[in-house]
Parts: structure tokens; C-alpha cells; sequence
């Protein structure tokens, strides 16, 4: 009862919060509404029992990316209002057209959904370990080794591609 | 009952209010420091040696007037001191003060909370606390503390980065991420960390004084540069929020610090039979004593180097300490698979 109080109250401030994010005016506003967003989808995962991973949504998104949209915001000073579009019926038009779209997605897996029903989700494997942390590592270094390989190798070729963008003269 | 609700209510009430008169206490300590160190007196005035000047200065913030300046952002203004005083509160959830302990019979822990995330909590609350300086800088629309919170906000994120790798290196030699086992592991590998770990001890309490804003980095207060810092247009409590919470930070490092390096609440020498008398001591004791330590080091810090430069600060963060961090944490990965 209390976990479901707790999962919903959490998730009508996720959902809210992001139509703020949204539909605010003032570009800082919205960054720190999604701040906001980020900060209830993590108390999110410490409802689901995952506190390594609210841990760590706080810490990247919360505490790193966001902080990082902030000072490109507070830069750039975006405090006028953004100018009106030429044809403002057309963004209308479109909007509601892309909003029909993920809305018809989104009935769509609800039938197919509840016409065939998943099957229910194969044993895992038992982990040796114990602690939310441990057998996050264990799953990430034997199961999703690949994977985990590849965000890796990723994230390395951002980070030489900014390199080379920033420093062209090198 | 007792024991799920009373109890824990009972330990955060203490532990908050401790922090806060801790708080107040070291802005007297710091005076007197300083004083001493340029051979002053220091605050002399209010009760025998200035100690009633806390209280004095808590009433004479209170009831000065409350300005929001006209063209600020109000919502925001109002935020971001409540947003840079909660993280550095919050944080004491996880610091273990002493090991659990019977009292009257009960078997009580001195620490709210023993997380299995614990140490990777305390990094991810203290990077929401950045909110507060720039957001601070941001919403008061005057441009000396949007150029304070612009250069506080590069300063924090880039020293983040250095700390939180050089802890990944004392994590390996814990093997756990909960404050209270990064203890117990100490005591069972006979060796305070402050002794395996010697470059991770350095480069954590150089990053713990940039983190904290203190001197020598206090760039985004640098008074002769920015009229006062991010907080030029804060008076009052508001302004007081700004205080306080950077001496709670300063109280959180020394007491991480301490937890990490120096054994917690283990009294020196540990597992060595003839000292067992130390044990008499209570541990919270060893605890307080090893914090006030470092407190002390950042205030005699503060007194004795000049400040840095911005473009000096920038390249000691990201050209020396990131590299050495990253270098002692590929040793201590080598050293420990090897030593397995």
C-alpha cells in the first residue's frame, strides 16, 4: 500500500515535472525542472531497490550533465522570449501530428500487449554475491561484458572527437 | 516501534543539531585561528574570549533586513540557498560516528544509516550541492556573482572529477562502497589507509579544499575581485545559509577524510595488544578528535597560503591531479590483483 502511494505520488511528479520542462518559458527554469525530474526518477529506483543506480543517476545526470547545460544556458543567456514562429498554426499542426504518432505507438503495444502476453521472464542465473552494488558489477563483467566493452569504446570516441573538434590546430 | 522509528528520529535530531552548533562554533574557531596566527586577539567582546560571538552573530543575521534585489529572479533567489544548505546536511545520514554500541541495553549504531552505496551517496549529494553557488550566481542579475558562480561551478566539476577517481582507488582497497565496511576493512588489514594509500590521502584533501571553496582556492569569494563572491547580493539569513553551508561542507570532508584514511572511530594502532587500554576511550572520541584535525589543517591552511590563480587552479586540477589519480589507481589495481 505504501509502495504504491510512494510509485505514484513519485511518478505524477515525473510526469509533471517534464511538462514543465517543456512548456516553461525561461530557459533556467526549465534546466532546473529537469534537475527536479532527474532527482524523482531517482528516488524512482530506490523504490525498485536499486540504489547503486539512483546513486548513480544523481551523481551523472543530476550532478554532471545538467550542471554542464546550466553554464552553457547561463552563457549564451537565453532570457528573451524565443521569437514567434512565422506560421505559428503550422508548429501547432505538426506538433499534434507527432503527438498522434507516438500516441498510436503507444496503443499499439498496449493491444499487442495484452493479446499475447510475455512470458515469464526465465530464472536468472543465480549471482554469487550479495549487495546491490557487487552484483551490478558481476552482471555488467560476465553477462553484458559485450556491451559493456562497446558504451565503453563509445564513450572513448566522444571523447576524442571533442578533442579534435575543440583543438583543430593540434 | 522503538527501534525502526524512535530511535533513528532520536539520532537525526542529534546529529542535525550537533552539526549546526558545530557549524556556528567553527566560524569562532576560524577567527580566533586567523587572530592567533597574525598575533590578534580575535573576538574578545561578547562572554569571556568571544565565546558567546556565535550567538551574537546568529541574532544580528536574523534580524537584518531581507533584500531580494528588484530584477532578480525571485523563485530561484529564494532556492539556492536552501539548495546549497540541504546537500551539506543530508550528507551526515551516511558518516559513521562510532561502531553499534550498547546503550541501556540496547544495541544502538552510532550512525543513522549504513548504506551499501555509502560513500558513492556522499559524491552524488555533494555534486547536487553546485546548484546552490550557481544558481545563486545566476538569479541575483549582477554580473560580479555571475562571474563568481561561472568560475565556482568550473572549479567544482573539474575537481570533482580528480577526487572521485582518487576514491575509486581507496574503494579497491576496501572492496565496499559502505562507510562502515571501509572501517571494519581497515581494522582487518591492520593498516589505516592513510598509510596504503598515501597519494590518494594528498590528492583527496587537496580536492576537499577546492570542493569546499576554501582557501587556497576560494576564487569564487575572491573579495577583491568580485566585491564578495557569489553571494554579493544575499543579507540576512539568506546570506547566513551561504556560511553555513560551506563550514558543514568543510565538517563533511574532514569527517569523510577521517572515515576513509584515518580509521573512523578506530583509536591509533588498532589491533596491537599493549594499546588496548585505548579502547577505554569512547570511539565517537577518536572520531571528533581525527575531524577537528583536519579542521584545524584548513583553517591554518587558510592563514598561511596566498590564493591561487584562476588559470593556475585550472591546470593543477586537470594536468596534475586527474593524472596522478588515475595513475594511482591503475598501481593500486596492479598491486591488489597481484597481492590476491
Amino acid at each position: 500500500m505504501a509502495q504504491a502511494i510512494a510509485f505514484y505520488f513519485i511518478a505524477a511528479c515525473i510526469l509533471g515535472f517534464a511538462v514543465l520542462v517543456v512548456t516553461t518559458r525561461d530557459t533556467v527554469h526549465s534546466v532546473l525542472f529537469l534537475v527536479l525530474d532527474f532527482l524523482f526518477v531517482a528516488a524512482l529506483y530506490v523504490l525498485l531497490g536499486a540504489q547503486f543506480l539512483a546513486a548513480i543517476q544523481v551523481l551523472v545526470y543530476a550532478g554532471g550533465i545538467v550542471v554542464l547545460y546550466l553554464f552553457v544556458v547561463m552563457l549564451v543567456n537565453l532570457k528573451r522570449p524565443p521569437e514567434a514562429h512565422e506560421d505559428p498554426h503550422r508548429r501547432t499542426k505538426l506538433g499534434f501530428g507527432l503527438a498522434a504518432a507516438v500516441l498510436l505507438e503507444l496503443g499499439a503495444i498496449a493491444v499487442y500487449g495484452s493479446v499475447n502476453p510475455a512470458a515469464p521472464m526465465p530464472a536468472t542465473p543465480a549471482i554469487p554475491v550479495s549487495g546491490n552494488t557487487e552484483q551490478v558489477g558481476w552482471l555488467l563483467y560476465t553477462s553484458y561484458l559485450i556491451p559493456f566493452e562497446i558504451a565503453s569504446m563509445l564513450l572513448l570516441v566522444a571523447m576524442i572527437g571533442a578533442i579534435v573538434l575543440a583543438k583543430r590546430e593540434l | 516501534m522503538i527501534d525502526q522509528v524512535l530511535i533513528p528520529l532520536l539520532k537525526i535530531v542529534i546529529v542535525l543539531n550537533a552539526t549546526l552548533v558545530a557549524v556556528t562554533y567553527m566560524v569562532l574557531l576560524e577567527r580566533k585561528v586567523i587572530a592567533w596566527a597574525q598575533s590578534r586577539l580575535g573576538p574578545m567582546r561578547v562572554g569571556p574570549y568571544g565565546v558567546l560571538q556565535p550567538i551574537a552573530d546568529a541574532i544580528k543575521l536574523m534580524i537584518k533586513e531581507d533584500i531580494t534585489p528588484v530584477r532578480a529572479d525571485k523563485w530561484v533567489f529564494t532556492a539556492a540557498p536552501i539548495i546549497s544548505m540541504v546537500p551539506a546536511l543530508i550528507v551526515y545520514a551516511v558518516i559513521p560516528f562510532g561502531p553499534t554500541v550498547s546503550l541501556f541495553g540496547r544495541k544502538v549504531s552510532l550512525y543513522i544509516t549504513d548504506i551499501n552505496v555509502g560513500l558513492l551517496y556522499i559524491v552524488s549529494v555533494a555534486s547536487v550541492g553546485v546548484y546552490g553557488i550557481i544558481l545563486a550566481g545566476y538569479s541575483s542579475n549582477s554580473k560580479y556573482p555571475l562571474l563568481a558562480s561561472l568560475r565556482a561551478s568550473a572549479q567544482l566539476i573539474s575537481y570533482e572529477v580528480a577526487v572521485t577517481l582518487t576514491l575509486v582507488s581507496v574503494i579497491l582497497m576496501a572492496g565496499s562502497l559502505s562507510m562502515v565496511e571501509i572501517v571494519n576493512a581497515q581494522y582487518n588489514q591492520h593498516v589505516w589507509f592513510v598509510f596504503a594509500q598515501p597519494f590518494a590521502f594528498v590528492l583527496v584533501l587537496i580536492g576537499g579544499l577546492a570542493e569546499t571553496n576554501r582557501a587556497p582556492f576560494d576564487l569564487p569569494e575572491a573579495e577583491q575581485e568580485l566585491t564578495g563572491g557569489f553571494h554579493t547580493e544575499y543579507s540576512g539569513m539568506r546570506f547566513a545559509l551561504f556560511f553555513l553551508a560551506e563550514y558543514a561542507n568543510m565538517i563533511v570532508v574532514s569527517s569523510v577524510v577521517t572515515t576513509l584514511f584515518l580509521g573512523g572511530w578506530l583509536p591509533p594502532f588498532p589491533n596491537v595488544g599493549a594499546l588496548h587500554l585505548l579502547y577505554y576511550v569512547p570511539s565517537w572520541t577518536w572520531f571528533l578528535i581525527k575531524s577537528f584535525l583536519f579542521l584545524y589543517l584548513f583553517i591554518w591552511i587558510r592563514a598561511t597560503l596566498p590564493r591561487y590563480r584562476y588559470d593556475q587552479l585550472m591546470r593543477l586540477g586537470w594536468k596534475v591531479l586527474i593524472p596522478l589519480a588515475i595513475l594511482n589507481l591503475v598501481v593500486t589495481g596492479i598491486v591488489k590483483v597481484m597481492l590476491m
